[in-house]
């Protein structure tokens, strides 16, 4: 099974990256969130409900639709503060790119470690301009409103192609499937990194630690 | 149609899509009256091949127009996918669908729109039954398809087709703040579609406040005015364009005029004040001609600052009806006479403004005295006459020999020349220029005098109706006031001062008594 890569650009203004990134975000998870379960005896399961609520962005013309979950949103907003603050303090031609991951865990055998595969992975990279202007400022709200607007469309045609999903879990494999440690929320499991690019194009440091992380991991 | 699909997966197909018509497993909140139009709109059935369940999104504004935004439609084709298991997979896609549904409806234009719905319009729905209708939707409208979800019976589609030229109505318009003038909106309307089903409001969402306003018109607009005369320093610009626009001011102002008591000082003053309250259409520039270069003079040297470029227009502020409280309370006059004012004053110019001349005449008379007025000026901005043509004889607008003597002022002025109105040149450039501005006229005295250009302060671009321009163009040409008008004035006047002596003589008869009266008030 090959794992699907899905990458979305965009080129927003400093301070428009964290609505620009929390917007693609949250839209990408409300579609891959579902309620809990609820197991029942027979191994049949409900489905609880999935609140959803507007955010308008202050930076941005642009209104997205989130999964009325605080403890999600709060893990987004953290990560998505750290690539920002990673962004800002790089220097460089603000180059940066975040990816969203769902993967399935895969039970090993002792004394190896489980088996993260990935399915879906979601990157978007960012360009990040200085403008001068106010009115500058002004076309760029608007454009890149605009621009996202695009991205979610492109993003929900994603979605309904209705490719590959992992199956529904009995109720021991849950975990392996899904993130069950939210209180109302059910996203499949999933991971956010991301990486700062200098000039080159390449980025250092991020990768050379994720090559060691995985070294150790086996 | 031959399916394989058993009776309790049929039911249950039935019962997603029903609920997907309606809502699935997602924590909507239920607005009654939409979950009760489209349950009368499904009338128990639901949507086949052939008969597509559609959701037509449209905007009307307050003067009836209507155009469609967006039709949103479910649709149900032939290609049937056996395989599928509807209780799980089905079920699963229904309710992606319906996330997507929510994901996309935040992203089209309608939804920028329907936050900003209120006094000038509103947003409707209508669900229909049958074809889906895209002919309203205007040229080159996109079309996103949300999602399908393939059932055994067959394919589930979910599309939205929006419109893109929204030409006729400026989309500026719908991005501006609640206008001034509320407006009564109709929202019920029988729309001449196959469906004929009635639109209904999409307006949950607004503050709930006056959809019912009515027109609250002049008063607000004049409110409007007075507030940007009364509140805005001296040294700043205020709104007048034209001649056209001045409107004598009440009587009022002549309680800022400190008078001297002496017979003739005061029968000038009376003929000043009179003066200055010639309606801009006969001239008002007469009124000042009694005033002449000493004004300006004086004025330079002592006030500079608040002396605004005045002459382009009614010196006066032309609040059109709360004329300059605001504005005189904190001016006063300043004049002196010289003798050479009654050359100036000869030259008066308008062929209307014959009463006038009579009266700079009198004026004249009293050379000598010298009315004590401070006087600061506040000046529009967006005045659009030239001032360097500006001569006194030519424009009827009192103190129109200020025009030329404050380039430099209005040009530093900030309310002249706004910052955010891009479009707008300097008055004075446009003036200067005569560009496309009927001010550009100078010399023109005509009553009718047309601003073609105007643009009031403090106004956005004026798309509706009745806004602040429209509303001095209305307004600038009000019949003159009978009390004030010249022949009336000259008599009473001459009057005035026969009864005078009369007046006196009682007055001083009377002493005593004042004195007693005055002890009592100390």
């Amino acid at each position: 099974m090959n794992c699907r890569s899905e990458v979305l650009e965009v080129s927003v203004e400093g301070r428009q990256v964290e609505e620009a990134m929390l917007a693609v975000l949250h839209t990408v998870l409300l579609h891959r969130s579902t309620g809990k379960f609820h197991y029942k005896k027979e191994g049949t399961y409900s489905i609880g409900t999935v609140g959803t609520q507007d955010v308008d962005c202050d930076f941005i013309d642009f209104t997205y639709v989130r999964v009325s979950s605080d403890e999600l949103d709060r893990a987004l907003r953290k990560v998505v503060g750290e690539f920002k603050d990673a962004l800002r303090n790089s220097g460089g031609d603000g180059l940066g790119q975040m990816s969203l991951e769902f993967y399935q865990k895969k039970k090993s055998r002792w004394p190896f470690s489980d088996e993260c595969i990935p399915w879906e992975v979601w990157t978007v990279k960012v360009h990040v301009v200085a403008l001068a202007t106010e009115q500058e400022r002004q076309i760029c709200r608007e454009k890149v409103g605009e621009k996202l607007c695009e991205k979610v469309i492109n993003i929900v045609e994603v979605m309904n192609r209705h490719e590959y999903l992992p199956k529904m879990p009995m109720q021991s494999e849950v975990d392996n499937v899904f993130d069950t440690g939210l209180r109302d929320v059910q996203p499949y499991l999933y991971k956010i990194s991301f990486q700062i690019t200098d000039a080159l194009g390449t980025s250092v440091t991020t990768t050379m630690r994720r090559l060691i992380k995985d070294t150790l991991a086996l | 149609m031959e399916t394989d699909i058993n009776s309790q997966d049929r039911k249950d197909l039935d019962k997603f899509i029903k609920f997907f018509a309606l809502k699935f497993n997602l924590a909507i909140k239920d607005i009654p009256e939409v979950t009760h139009e489209a349950k009368k709109a499904l009338a128990g059935q639901l949507p086949a091949i052939g008969r597509s369940m559609c959701v037509e999104i449209s905007l009307k504004t307050s003067e009836g127009d209507s155009m469609e935004l967006e039709i949103w439609c479910l649709e149900m084709n032939e290609k049937c996918d056996k395989e599928i298991k509807i209780s799980y997979t089905v079920y699963n896609r229904l309710s992606l669908l319906l996330k997507s549904l929510l994901a996309i409806t935040r992203v089209t234009p309608a939804y920028r729109l329907s936050r900003k719905q209120g006094h000038e319009y509103v947003i409707l729905y209508r669900i229909y039954f049958g074809e889906v209708q895209l002919n309203g939707l205007g040229e080159g409208f996109q079309t996103v398809r949300v999602g399908t979800v393939g059932t055994p019976m067959g394919t589930i589609t979910l599309s939205c087709a929006y419109r893109i030229n929204l030409a006729f109505m400026s989309t500026r318009q719908f991005e501006r703040t609640p206008p001034i003038m509320g407006i009564i909106i109709d929202h019920f309307v029988d729309r001449p579609y196959p469906s004929s089903s009635p639109m209904h409001p999409c307006n949950y969402r607004t503050t709930g406040e006056d959809t019912g306003v009515t027109y609250p018109s002049v008063e607000d607009s004049q409110e409007v005015c007075t507030t940007s005369f009364s509140t805005s320093p001296p040294s700043q610009c205020v709104f007048t364009v034209t001649k056209a626009h001045f409107q004598t001011p009440t009587p009022v102002v002549t309680d800022t005029l400190r008078v001297p008591m002496a017979g003739l000082a005061f029968s000038h003053q009376l003929s000043s004040s009179r003066l200055s309250y010639q309606p801009a259409a006969l001239g008002v520039g007469s009124a000042d001609l009694a005033y002449p270069v000493v004004f300006a003079a004086g004025l330079n040297t002592t006030h500079p600052h608040q002396l605004m470029v005045p002459g382009k227009e009614g010196g006066v502020p032309l609040a059109p009806n709360q004329p300059a409280h605001g504005a005189q309370a904190d001016q006063e006059r300043l004049a002196t006479y010289t003798p050479s004012d009654g050359a100036h004053c000869a030259a008066t110019p308008s062929s209307e403004d014959t009463e006038t001349v009579s009266n700079s005449s009198e004026g004249r008379a009293s050379p000598h005295d010298v009315l004590e007025t401070i006087f600061a000026r506040k000046v529009g901005a967006f005045v659009n006459k030239p001032i360097n043509q500006v001569t006194l004889t030519s424009l009827d607008i009192p103190f129109a020999m200020f025009a030329p003597k404050n380039l430099e002022l209005e040009d530093a002025d900030p309310m002249v020349n706004p910052p955010d109105s891009p479009d707008t040149e300097s008055p004075l450039q446009g003036s200067l220029h005569s560009d496309g501005s009927s001010g550009g006229s100078s010399g023109n005295t005509h009553d009718d005098f047309v601003m073609i250009d105007f643009k009031p302060a403090f106004s956005k671009d004026d798309i509706l109706p009745m806004d602040l321009g429209t509303f001095y163009r209305e307004f600038q040409n009000p019949p003159q006031l009978s009390s004030l008008s010249i022949d009336i004035g000259a008599q009473s006047m001459a009057e005035d001062l026969d009864s005078l002596p009369e007046k006196l003589a009682v007055h001083e008869k009377n002493v005593r008594e004042f004195d007693a009266f005055v002890e009592t008030l100390q």
